[in-house]
């Protein structure tokens, strides 16, 4: 299964410097010394959801910083290192430099891997001076790490002014991954390739080299540093390694024919560099660029105004979608209008039909035109809003496929109801949760083929997603069928961790319910998947966000299955409209099986089970929707009127109605926002006419009819 | 009882108030003009299955349901034509789940008046109404005795939204 991961690029893009603007301003109100756990938990948050996202689209220089980064929270978090001035200044250059390399990599530029590798460096220095002594040294001690680093990032940026102008050479980083070779790739290929472009000059980098007797042979251990020299365009080298993609860490800089490298051939070349900025004078970023080689002095200055305006250049060009935010409402309020104007639309036209006269004609034609222009128009606005659940389903293949590789373990992913449509505020929301869910389930769910061999399971394990509309609901479980959640191993970790009392004795339900909380986890040790606690809360408060809940069900041995239903506040439903006496009403196309007109010869009465009739050469109830909604009916002889063969909860029955109108997509209204609730009624919508008609929720429909049998 | 609510009416609003008046039969009823969302003409609405009585059906209002109710059957009064003059007015109640809108169905829609509070006359006790407690009190408006109604306890209870409906009712039972 190949899925375009691009195409969510832009939404983690957005989601990621929205995130960043909220972990600043958490950043700021954190007290020096006496922080809010609250903020913490929100910054260390954000740096797991870039982390997460990042690892999933292969950035993964954005990966590696976030995990430093959130080693770092951790520790924040969990109380073993004090926030300090020092610390909080650590961590907005952080954001500093996870805006600046999100930039980078959304305008497909490389990043200023010596700026952010400083500043890696200075986390892990703090990381690691603090495990070495916390006692005296603490309020001192990242200050000079501190000072390295502000010292750090002008100088590595100091020989980067030289990306703004004409560059005459490519430095690239190439760090294949081991599993290289075992895809299919052969550096040796792909440098010959480079060398095809222009010169080649090749450093190579065997310091992760292990011990000859070591060594396998199938497994990639070198890392290259090259350079291009001369006009090669970027496109053409990242091509060089488009198949390597996901499977090394690249990073592709220009660089100037630096007077250190000892190519005095290149220097005689580079002598008209200076001209080449000079012809386009007009901006002024590229000359204070070509200013800036001779003179390294005022350093700060420098790097924003030879990396800035490239990114932002390209920011405004076509690859940038260009999309805003608009809150709900103003959609809703929107989508109200569009269908007063249909309404109105429609009895302008009932108007003109009637009108004569010389003029009628003219009027007719303009009213067809407003017609065709306002089904154009509300059609465009649903479809604002609604879009199927495989947006968000279609991450998951690649994620699946990389984690599994990287845990040992073998995974099939599987994919149902992807057609299933969400509001788009709904999607948003719900991806992060369900990848987190799925990391758990492979992380902790699935084990590995020996142990899964062992238990008399298939080597390979299933995660199953599946969404679909229940009820007034949209359902999406995720479910795996590893080993199920270990209650004893859950307990005793939260029982260490104070959680509960030491003899407490809990349900199960209390037991799961434990796993939701903040800060909790069972893994061993933490992994950059998952294990430090920070999935299961996040889901749950996402998705209460919402307004939906989630469920757990877990059997040893068996696996798990969380599943999260939401309410659907707005959804699209393709409906059939029935009519029964003067009322419409909608039944989701979903639940229907067949439409039918009944033979006398085929009606049953059972004594006291009602009325049935025989359906594929099964007998099915008979529900007659005029006798359960009170409704005067057009006919009550079953063979004069519909029958709607309907399942629900796998049962099926005969809706018996007077006429079928016709099929259209409706959007689902809430009757509870100002009534309440009904049984079998999911909700309402509005027709064309501008008259109300109420959607039937089948399973709903069929217990409401249980009870009054029983009753 | 009635003294209660009256004291509620002057913590609402200390000296006068807005109050659009409606017809009803013979009688004339006045509700708070800041609940009023609009007032529209009559049409069809679609029936709900398993409703009170006296809950007509819903209305599409610029895209939400509104449920309509039937005043004059509410009141068990004898009940009139639905014609084109027929008035609905949409007001709204204030729940712990946030505002509901409603349409009530009345002959016709009178006028807006100023009620000084001090003005409201306590409804007499009837004894034999349990649900009595809907009123507000009586004021006299030129002349006519217009009956203040306390749309929460009135609707909310019929709605099923009211938590409090329950609760506002039993103390009435009880006084009964």
């Amino acid at each position: 299964m190949t899925v375009d991961l691009t195409q969510f690029h832009a939404a983690f893009f957005e989601e990621s410097f929205e995130a960043l603007d909220a972990m600043e301003a958490a950043l700021l109100k954190l007290d020096i010394g006496a922080p809010d756990p609250e903020l913490i938990n929100t910054i260390f948050r954000v740096a797991h959801s870039i982390k997460g996202g990042s690892a999933t689209f292969g950035f993964s220089d954005i990966a590696s910083f976030t995990h430093s980064l959130e080693t770092l929270l951790d520790e924040l978090r969990s109380g073993g290192m004090p926030v300090t001035a020092a610390v909080s200044d650590l961590l907005l250059k952080s954001v500093d430099v996870l805006r600046v390399m999100l930039r980078a990599v959304q305008s497909k530029q490389p990043i200023d891997a010596q700026r952010v590798s400083d500043l890696q460096f200075d986390l892990e220095v703090t990381i690691a001076r603090k495990r070495e002594s916390i006692a005296a040294e603490t309020a001192r001690a990242p200050a000079p790490a501190l000072t390295a680093s502000s010292d750090g990032v002008p100088a590595a940026t100091a020989d980067a002014p030289a990306p703004g102008t004409e560059a005459r050479r490519w430095r690239i980083h190439f760090r294949p991954f081991r599993e290289l070779l075992a895809r299919g790739n052969d550096p040796v290929r792909m440098l010959r390739e480079l060398a095809g472009l222009g010169g080649l000059e090749v450093r190579i980098d065997i310091q992760a080299l292990p011990p000859l007797a070591d060594i396998n042979p199938q497994e990639c251990h070198l890392s290259w540093t090259l350079e291009v020299p001369g006009e090669v365009p970027e496109e053409a080298i990242r091509q060089v390694f488009d198949w390597a993609e996901g499977d090394c860490d690249l990073a592709v800089e220009r660089v100037p024919p630096a007077p250190s490298t000892a190519a005095a051939a290149d220097a005689a070349q580079s002598a008209p560099q200076p001209q080449i900025p000079a012809d386009s004078t007009r901006s002024p970023a590229p000359q204070a660029a070509a200013l800036e080689p001779p003179a390294l002095t005022p350093a700060p200055a420098s790097p924003s105004p030879s990396a800035q305006p490239r990114p932002e250049a390209t920011l405004s060009a076509p690859g940038d979608s260009g999309s805003i935010r608009v809150s709900v409402e103003k959609i809703d309020e929107l989508m109200n209008s569009v269908g007063e104007l249909v309404i109105t639309q429609a009895m302008l036209s009932q108007l003109g039909a009637q009108t004569e006269g010389p003029q009628a004609e003219r009027l007719r034609a303009g009213l067809a035109q407003l017609e065709r222009n306002m089904r154009e128009l509300q059609e465009s606005v649903m479809r604002v809003r609604m879009l199927p659940i495989s947006f968000v389903f279609s991450r998951f293949p690649r994620m699946v496929r990389d984690l599994a590789q990287r845990l040992g373990k073998q995974i099939e992913l599987k994919l149902t109801g992807e057609q299933t449509e969400l509001d788009k505020t709904v999607l948003e929301k719900i991806g992060d949760p369900l990848v987190h869910l799925v990391r758990n389930c492979i992380d902790h769910g699935i084990e590995s083929p020996e142990v899964r061999l062992a238990a008399g399971k298939p080597a390979a394990g299933t995660v199953h997603l599946d969404a679909s509309h229940r009820g007034g609901n949209i359902s999406v479980e995720v479910s795996d069928d590893g080993g199920g959640l270990d209650k004893t191993r859950i307990l005793a970790k939260a029982r260490a961790r104070g959680l509960i009392g030491a003899n407490e004795t809990l349900g199960d339900a209390q037991i799961y319910e434990l796993i939701f909380l903040p800060g909790f986890s069972t893994a061993e040790k933490t992994t950059d998947l998952s294990g430090r606690g920070v999935g299961m809360d996040v889901v749950r408060r996402n998705v209460k966000e919402l307004g939906g809940k989630i469920e757990l069900a877990s059997e040893p041995g068996r696996g798990s299955r969380f599943t999260i239903t939401l309410p659907l506040t707005l959804a699209i439903v393709d409906g059939q409209s029935v009519a029964v006496g003067s009322e419409t009403y909608i039944v989701p196309l979903i639940s229907i099986v067949e439409s039918m007109q009944l033979k006398p010869t085929g009606i049953n009465r059972l004594s006291g089970r009602g009325e049935v009739f025989s359906f594929r050469g099964d007998y099915l109830p008979i529900l007659r929707l005029h006798a359960l909604f009170g409704v005067e009916p057009h006919t009550r002889a079953l063979d004069e009127g519909l029958v709607v063969v309907a399942e629900g909860d796998g049962r099926r029955v005969g809706l018996f109605v007077d006429d079928l109108l016709g099929q259209q997509q409706v959007v689902i209204k809430s009757l509870e926002a100002n009534y309440g609730h009904i049984d079998g009624i999911s909700g309402a919508t509005i027709l064309g006419d501008g008259s109300v008609a109420l959607i039937l929720d089948v399973p709903g429909l069929i217990r409401a009819a249980d009870m009054r049998a029983a009753a | 009882m009635a003294t209660q609510t009256t004291s509620e009416q002057q913590q609402r609003a200390p000296d006068s108030s807005q109050v659009l008046t409606f017809v009803l039969g013979n009688e004339t009823y006045g509700v708070d003009i800041l609940r009023v969302q609009e007032i529209r003409g009559w049409s069809a609405v679609t029936k709900i299955p398993h409703a009170p009585a006296h809950v007509l059906g819903v209305l599409n209002l610029r895209g939400s349901i509104v449920p309509i109710v039937d005043l004059r059957m509410r009141f068990a009064l004898e009940r009139a034509e639905y014609t084109a003059v027929t008035v609905i007015i949409v007001m709204s109640v204030v729940t712990a789940s946030g505002r509901r809108d409603f349409g009530v169905v009345v002959d016709g829609v009178s006028d807006v008046v100023d009620v000084n509070s001090a003005e409201i006359k306590p409804a007499p006790e009837l004894g034999t109404r349990a649900a009595i407690d809907y009123l507000l009190g009586l004021v006299s408006i030129a002349e006519r005795m217009v009956v203040l109604l306390d749309i929460d306890r009135l609707i909310g209870r019929d709605l099923g939204v009211l938590p409090g409906g329950t609760e506002a009712g039993s103390p009435a039972a009880d006084a009964a």
